[in-house]
């Protein structure tokens, strides 16, 4: 191979922090992971003995691990920018030849905010829980599985390398798993579990392939040593590797063409969507993607393509989320979507990274305060889900109310919700490198505008249009007060993180950090975002609050059936994957059957003279054989003495 | 270093164990089965004690050797050993052993089993198996491993024919002739190699390191290498010599599924490794290809079959044969991290394998024996903890990051990946396909809403959790810590390498400076 090293095609590309040994307080990196891991394992296998306590202990141990995570981000806080990154090692994991893969973790600036955003939201969320799933039957389950989720994305962020991360990964999709089928006597939550995990194996090809293309191109699979030696390879096989990486990240993170799960995986239980299907297992494919940005700041074809699919990804989910009336699936449409912003901002490069993480944290917290908000009004209303049967909520549970507005003004992006700081962040670099890139994430701005107006107001304004049997009342505290908390971060996430945490400085030592010159000061860029915003609440203010909305949908355009139909995601899938797969395997059954186990019998009758012959030989036949071994081994000792004659 | 005839005296107890077992009144059916127990894991135990003496650094290839002269006339002796493989199947075997005879203690319990053949009849069998078993892994003599591949057909026939399905008898008997068929051909090979060996020495033998030492001229190795391998590739059983396993595996009872695909099939992969490939380097090579694309066709055929069966003892066996694809490609492309994955490979499958079938069988007891997927449904609401158990079956089967069986097929995908990028490439989509057929199984028996024939199922009983959660251990362990296992795997698998002469490909970066560092 000729010598033709990759070059950083992308400006403030980050150089390796040297790994700092894990002292005091990170001594317990472990323990962060070990401490819902054993949550779960004492409720899973625990039994009904669990049943009362067994909730309050999964609480506590992912509240622990939030404040360890606390005291560890006290600490990064009070050492040296350089000194940031501190290792762990237990045991070598897997070894053989030249492989070798660690049980080790590392903990860094980027891991850190994650560590933060999943146990604290974590925590959050099963508080919320409590309450949420008090009535059901088998909700120590319920929560040894929250604690499995949380283990395993833990696993996930603080891995050192990509075989350990696999298992993180494949962890949260096994936790995901099980809780979109929670209610597996329901055959669509059954079949909806399915689903998402087989689609997410098509990612899991790609990440599989992807480690062994690092393995045979780097020797090693320890994030450090790949990194540190990504510009001695060519850029053809950092191209490879960047769309592995991404095909991965589509699959785990719902971006288009492996979107098709998402919208399915609303049938878990309301808090299962907002902390695994918004706030983190779904934008685990971006943290692949930023962890790996030494890969892809040297193939600026993968990091195009990664800027493609978060683009589509953004129109695809605001489309549906546009049409669905089902409160989760147009919040999961948004979640698309959103991820499809991060994704996108991922794919610019250095100047894109942070804001990508920046928003996937306040999405994070705004996300899940939607979820659970909407859960809220779905556990006064009987568990419907269809917005054509709320309407003027906002009195009836006045709480929810509120906490719902802060989230929608932090996700279209209204100043100085948290959302306007970080949206407005990756629209600003969007248009740092391309015009295009940068208009186009502005009208998709004006979209999230209209159906989140739409949802607010379908749900909270306009005339009761409620079931006969319902009576919506407000949630209790158990419910309402991390409600109120996740409210407060969608307030001020935004500014605490910008201002006050420095989220560029902070991440620039993993993730890089640089600006270009942009064709839009930024000012214009907020002003003209803001206008597309408010023209597209207006539309969805007028369309759904104003006029009267009819509790039966109309027939809608043909792009509005089309969103309502996942836009034909599923039926894709169907017609050229699943059918397909299903006459393959009657054409082998079919094939097995009769020529390969045909042409058996058939010689086996041969040999056998007449089938007549077989059918005698099945009843003394282990007589016949024990005589023809005799007869075998006899043949045996004759050769052997033939041969010493000669 | 070590005097204790330690081979010997772990093969010898479950032998004698089916003897006393035999002896017993047939009156007395619970008493043979808890002698049978006791042996099988006083057999267990000994197993581990040895493991534990066993030297992972030695540089002796084979351990705990026992030489003696048997028919010196024809250089054949009673010669055996062990190196890290085998002892992992060994281990395999001793472990699976209890777990089966506590799983099946009421299996043969039914009049149907009766009639054909005795309760204490069924375990004595399986100790006669057990002892054979472990002969087949650790003969170090060609003549010795024969009789032992050889011998263990009978204990199977007898506990599929006697204790089986109602069509038993077509499918003890098309197992029967199957293995004839491959143990002829590998008689007749054995007997060429003595020709060539005494040939090429002046005395004639069966020795198996000397045998591996012996420079065959490549035209012979063709020839006797299919002899071996064919008889190993129905054993295993590969593509397209699958057709026995179905029928053997939906007649028999699931404890005897247990053993024949859990550990016996296993005697097909490990005579790859131990014989094809020292013996017949050359030969390996040169068909290499052929076998490589019997086992891609394998992975992808077993698994659009198993998708589409409705029987789940069918699927199961169609899915081990797309896993013993994977194995069989991880020890044909000849690289470190290949054939030390393919081994790893055989002791997740067996104890996979062990899960499911034993888990289906609990099912199945409960049900009337039927094993037609749709005869279940939502068995997830009245049996919990069966269900569970299946799940974890299934995600043991799907390879699951985190369990054993994840290990061996990552290592196997990323051995043949090295060497040819576009087999391991396409190789790797298989774990989507197993995925489908897997969790369709889960889907359709154990979710959904529960069938009124199933109500009021009773769950897992202690003596089945028993038997279920030493494997379940064993699988999450060695997913999360593998060391034991490879520890003893990686020196045997480095000898293999440097016995047929073949280095790893380079990494591009960083190549390893071990190939070099051999010439000091």
């Amino acid at each position: 191979m000729i010598n033709a090293s990759a070059v950083v095609w992308a400006e403030g590309a980050p150089t390796l922090q040297e790994v700092m040994p894990a002292e005091g307080v990170f001594s317990l990196i472990w323990l962060l992971i070990a401490l819902p891991l054993l949550g779960a394992a004492v409720l899973l296998l625990g039994g009904r003995r669990t049943n009362t306590w067994g909730p309050y202990l999964a609480v506590f141990t992912v509240t622990a691990s939030a404040i360890l995570g606390i005291l560890m981000v006290v600490g990064l806080m009070d050492r040296g920018a350089e000194e940031r990154s501190i290792g762990q090692s237990l045991f070598t994991w897997v070894f053989a030849g030249e492989f070798e893969a660690d049980m080790a973790f590392q903990l860094d600036q980027l891991s850190m905010v994650f560590v933060l955003l999943i146990t604290v939201v974590g925590a959050l969320i099963h508080v919320y829980s409590l309450g949420y799933m008090q009535h059901d039957p088998n909700r120590r389950k319920f929560f040894g599985y929250l604690n499995l989720f949380v283990a395993a994305m833990l696993l996930l962020v603080l891995a050192n390398n990509y075989l350990l991360l696999y298992v993180g990964w494949e962890g949260v999709g096994l936790a995901s798993y099980l809780l979109i089928g929670f209610w597996q006597h329901k055959p669509s939550a059954a079949a909806a579990a399915k689903k998402a995990f087989i689609i997410n194996r098509v990612g899991d090809v790609g990440l599989s392939i992807a480690i062994m293309v690092i393995f045979v191109t780097f020797g090693s699979v320890t994030f450090d040593d790949v990194f540190g030696q990504a510009s001695e390879v060519n850029e053809g096989t950092l191209t490879a590797i960047g769309l592995l990486l991404l095909l991965a990240a589509a699959g785990k993170s719902a971006q288009f063409p492996l979107q098709a799960w998402l919208l399915d995986a609303m049938e878990g239980p309301t808090p299962v969507s907002a902390l695994i299907h918004a706030a983190t297992m779904v934008t685990a494919g971006v943290y692949l993607i930023a962890r790996s940005n030494a890969i892809y700041d040297r193939a600026v074809w993968a990091a195009t393509a990664v800027v493609v699919v978060g683009l589509i990804t953004i129109f695809m989910g605001a489309i549906i989320g546009s049409a669905k009336d089902d409160i989760k699936k147009s919040l999961a449409g948004s979640t698309m979507s959103q991820i499809g912003y991060m994704v996108m901002a991922a794919g610019l490069g250095p100047i894109g990274y942070v804001f990508a993480i920046f928003h996937l944290l306040t999405h994070g917290v705004f996300k899940a305060g939607l979820f659970l908000g909407a859960g809220s009004v779905m556990h006064g209303m009987n568990d419907n889900v269809n917005m054509r049967r709320y309407g003027a909520l906002r009195a009836a549970m006045l709480v929810t109310f509120i906490t719902f507005m802060a989230g929608y003004l932090a996700i279209i992006g209204i100043p100085p919700f948290s959302g306007f700081w970080s949206k407005d962040e990756i629209i600003h670099a969007a248009f740092e490198r391309s015009p295009i890139i940068g208009s186009l994430a502005i009208l998709a701005a004006g979209i999230t505008g209209f159906y989140m107006t739409r949802m607010v107001a379908m749900t909270f304004f306009g005339k009761a249009r409620w079931e006969d049997d319902a009576h919506p009342h407000e949630s209790p505290k158990v419910m309402t007060v991390p409600l109120i908390i996740l409210a407060i971060g969608s307030t001020f996430l935004g500014m605490a993180l910008l201002f006050w945490g420095n989220i560029e400085t902070w991440l620039e030592p993993v993730v890089g950090f640089s600006t270009a010159p942009s064709p839009l000061s930024t000012g214009a860029v907020i002003a003209i975002s803001l206008t597309f915003v408010i023209i597209g609440s207006i539309i969805g203010w007028i369309s759904y609050a104003r006029r009267e909305v009819p509790i039966v949908a109309p027939r809608g355009s043909l792009l509005t059936r089309a969103a309502r139909a996942d836009l034909y995601g599923d039926a894709v899938n169907e017609g050229l994957i699943v059918r397909p797969s299903f006459w393959l395997s009657r054409l082998l059954i079919w094939f097995d059957g009769r020529v390969v186990d045909g042409l058996v019998n058939g010689s086996a009758a041969l040999v056998g003279g007449a089938s007549g012959r077989m059918r005698r030989y099945q009843s003394g036949f282990a007589r016949s054989y024990a005589l023809s071994m005799v007869g075998g081994t006899v043949l045996v000792l004759l050769a052997l003495v033939l041969v010493r004659l000669s | 270093m070590n005097t204790f005839p330690w081979l010997t005296a772990l093969g010898a107890l479950p032998l004698i164990g089916s003897v006393l077992v035999a002896l017993l009144p047939k009156s007395r059916p619970r008493l043979a089965k808890q002698l049978a127990l006791v042996i099988a894991l006083a057999t267990l135990a000994m197993t581990i004690v040895m493991a534990l003496s066993f030297n992972g650094a030695s540089t002796e290839q084979f351990q705990f050797v026992e030489t003696y002269q048997w028919i010196p006339a024809f250089g054949i002796s009673y010669s055996v050993g062990i190196d890290g493989i085998g002892l992992v199947l060994v281990a395999l075997a001793a472990t699976l052993v209890p777990v089966v005879i506590l799983a099946g203690w009421h299996d043969v319990d039914d009049a149907a089993s009766r009639t054909t053949g005795s309760v204490k009849g069924y375990f004595a069998l399986i100790l006669v198996l057990e002892t054979l078993m472990i002969g087949v892994f650790s003969s170090i003599d060609l003549f010795l491993f024969y009789v032992f591949f050889e011998a263990m057909l009978i204990p199977v026939y007898f506990m599929i024919g006697r204790y089986g399905g109602s069509q038993r008898s077509y499918a003890a008997v098309k197992f029967l002739l199957y293995s004839l068929v491959g143990g002829l051909l590998m008689l007749a090979a054995l007997i060429g190699l003595y020709v060539v060996s005494a040939n090429l020495t002046g005395t004639g033998t069966f020795d198996y390191l000397t045998l591996v030492g012996l420079d065959i001229d490549p035209g012979t190795q063709k020839v006797l290498f299919l002899g071996f391998f064919l008889a190993f590739a129905i054993k295993a059983p590969l593509w397209p010599f699958h057709t026995w396993l179905p029928d053997a595996a939906a007649q028999s009872k699931a404890g005897t599924s247990v053993l024949l695909i859990g550990v016996l099939d296993k005697v097909g992969t490990f005579g790859m490794i131990r014989y094809c490939l020292p013996i017949f380097p050359a030969a390996s090579e040169f068909y290499a290809p052929v076998v490589i694309g019997m086992a891609l066709i394998g992975i992808f055929y077993g698994a659009f079959v198993a998708l589409g069966q409705r029987d789940m003892k069918r699927l199961f066996a169609y899915s081990s044969m797309s896993h013993f694809g994977f194995i069989a490609l991880g020890i044909f492309v000849f690289t470190t991290i290949g054939e030390s994955g393919s081994v790893v490979y055989m002791v997740a499958h067996g104890l996979s394998t062990a899960a499911l079938f034993l888990t289906a069988g609990f099912l199945m007891e409960r049900r009337g024996g039927s094993s037609l997927i749709s005869d279940y449904s939502g068995v997830n609401k009245a049996a919990p903890v069966l269900a569970g158990f299946f799940l974890f079956a299934a995600l043991s089967s799907l390879a699951l990051p985190g369990l054993v069986s994840f290990v061996g097929e990552f290592m196997v995908l990323l051995g043949a990946f090295q060497k040819y990028m576009f087999v391991g490439a396409l190789a790797t989509f298989g774990i989507v396909i197993t995925a489908a057929y897997v969790l369709r199984l889960y889907q359709k028996s154990m979710t959904g809403p529960l069938l009124p024939a199933l109500e009021g199922m009773k769950d897992l009983r202690g003596r089945e959790i028993a038997a279920l959660m030493p494997i379940a251990v064993i699988t999450l362990v060695l997913g999360l810590f593998p060391a034991p296992i490879l520890n003893v795997i990686n020196p045997a698998v480095d000898t293999l390498m440097t016995t047929i002469g073949v280095t790893d490909p380079p990494t591009t970066l960083n190549p390893s400076t071990t190939s070099e560092g051999t010439q000091e």
